[in-house]
């Protein structure tokens, strides 16, 4: 790779230099400007409320991020299940599709208070409507990866008389991976929104409280600051979902797709 | 072997009218012709991967015949090298075997053997990006010779390869035939190539396919370098040239 390191530095130093400018002139405006912090806290009192009430805060990022995780896992496995099964049917990939773009595309706020009255468990109340908006991205994506395997590799596969179950697994699981992971990556952070978006709903999560809650809560009683440090940690959580998931992407298909080979290897 | 051999597309496209072919054992016959005469329709015909519309395909290969033949005596390239990227050239080339649910020590050792034989001992561990057009197109070969196969149908297999790798395969597959005799079916749209590793041209016509010459090749075995340049053989591509120029005129212009 030519330049490697210093563009690797780049890529680095670039996007955090425009964040520290960001901040510093977020600061200096507040400060300035004596704007009053329940309309618009500085960044240090931000910071500040991370460090105070941090571990409270981290308490209920855990609640919601186990909803979220859960409701990815929920939809890896129904997700792929659905698609594997729309795959070997296509009446039934036909007949069923339709309902999951209305699921998709129905605002999950609209839905949300319908799950919550029917199911009674708040836990699952969320889990379900969490699913429900990460689902989709997954299923599409490996419905097409699935039906997507090389037309004469398929014929090979005839030719050495492969059964279907021995054509699933040797081409049609194996094409359908990177598209299975790029509907992942996708439906990571869909999973967290979803979570939030439920809480919200939901107003409390009863016992445990959800990072959401907490935002509605600090919004009631003007603590803006503390509303910032939550919003803070809830996209740091998405981030460090994607990175997760796409390392695991990366890991997967080091050895052989485009998306993860090296430049000099090409 | 082949009998009024008609093919008839759901578009309503005749892609082969009533074509008659008889292949003898370890002959290498290149089926020879334009773009659009249904030579690559024929070789899946004959591989039983499409149905002809009417007239029949009989193949006796392995003591069998009919439609009884059992996989694995059937050796095919496409004209791409058709790997599954996620696999190593061992993996690969080990596909016959694996559907076939025997992969032992005798097939591991006929795995190296078909790598050995394309000059690719070495590559088992490489994932087909790592590789040139070349190699995997060699992969591809030894795949399909892996099984032993007494048919071999190959689809413009070099078609896509630069001249010099191509000249290089043409040798090669020289060769392979040449120790093992299994009857090859070769799609060609290239003359020269024709000529040079064949013992027999069918040439074809398109719209509907069909086969408007059949010429013996009589030149010296086994081919070497050397032939090319030989005035018989210029001879041999000069005739080759003119039945086909014919067939194209016969046929209404594309």
């Amino acid at each position: 790779m030519r330049g490697g390191l210093g563009q690797r530095a780049a890529r680095l130093l670039a996007p955090l230099a425009i964040g520290i400018v960001f901040l510093a002139v977020w600061e200096a405006i507040v400060r300035v400007e004596g704007i009053p912090s329940y309309i618009l806290p500085a960044p240090s009192a931000v910071a500040q409320s991370l460090w105070v009430d941090g571990p409270s805060l981290f308490g209920s990022l855990l609640v919601t991020l186990r909803i979220t995780l859960a409701a990815l896992a929920a939809a890896a496995f129904f997700g792929g299940a659905i698609a594997l099964l729309f795959s070997r049917s296509r009446i039934l990939e036909l007949s069923l599709f339709p309902y999951a773009v209305i699921l998709q595309v129905t605002p999950i706020v609209a839905i949300a208070p319908l799950i919550i009255i029917w199911v009674r468990e708040p836990f699952l109340a969320l889990l379900v409507c969490a699913w429900i908006v990460a689902f989709f991205p997954i299923v599409s994506n490996t419905t097409v990866g699935l039906n997507s395997a090389d037309r004469n590799l398929l014929m090979l596969f005839r030719l050495y008389g492969a059964s279907r179950g021995q054509t699933l697994i040797y081409l049609r699981l194996p094409t359908a991976l990177p598209y299975f992971l790029a509907g992942l990556r996708i439906s990571g952070g869909l999973a967290l929104i979803g979570a939030v978006v439920a809480e919200f709903v939901a107003g409390t999560g009863g016992a445990e409280t959800g990072l959401a809650f907490r935002i509605l809560e600090a919004g009631y009683r003007l603590a803006i600051p503390r509303m910032f440090a939550a919003l803070f940690m809830l996209s740091l959580t998405g981030i460090v979902i994607y990175l997760v998931l796409d390392l695991l992407s990366r890991l997967l298909l080091r050895r052989w797709h485009e998306s993860a080979l090296n430049e000099e290897e090409e | 072997m082949l009998r009024g051999v008609t093919k008839r597309f759901a578009s309503g496209l005749e892609a082969l009218g009533g074509v008659d072919l008889r292949v003898a054992h370890g002959e290498f016959l290149s089926l020879l012709g334009p773009s659009g005469c249904g030579k690559s329709t024929l070789l899946r015909i004959v591989a039983a991967l499409s149905e002809p519309t009417s007239g029949s395909c009989e193949l006796h290969l392995g003591g069998q015949s009919g439609k009884a033949i059992p996989a694995g005596h059937i050796g095919f390239v496409f004209q791409d090298p058709t790997l599954m990227p996620w696999s190593t050239v061992r993996a690969n080339v080990e596909l016959p075997f694996r559907i076939a649910g025997r992969v032992r020590a005798a097939e591991r050792d006929r795995v190296a053997a078909a790598l050995h034989a394309v000059g690719l001992a070495g590559f088992e561990g490489s994932y087909p990006h790592q590789l040139s057009g070349g190699m995997r197109m060699r992969v591809s070969i030894a795949r399909a010779l892996v099984t032993g196969p007494e048919l071999l149908l190959l689809d413009e297999p070099f078609a896509a390869l630069d001249e010099i790798t191509r000249l290089a395969l043409n040798d090669d597959l020289l060769r392979l035939w040449e120790m093992h005799r299994p009857t090859i079916l070769f799609v060609t749209h290239s003359v020269f190539e024709s000529v040079y590793l064949s013992t027999r041209i069918a040439v074809m016509a398109p719209r509907p396919g069909r086969i408007v010459a059949d010429l013996p090749v009589s030149l010296a075995q086994p081919r070497e370098r050397a032939v090319r340049t030989s005035p018989a053989y210029a001879l041999m591509c000069d005739s080759v040239s003119a039945a086909l120029a014919a067939a194209m005129a016969e046929a209404p212009a594309p």
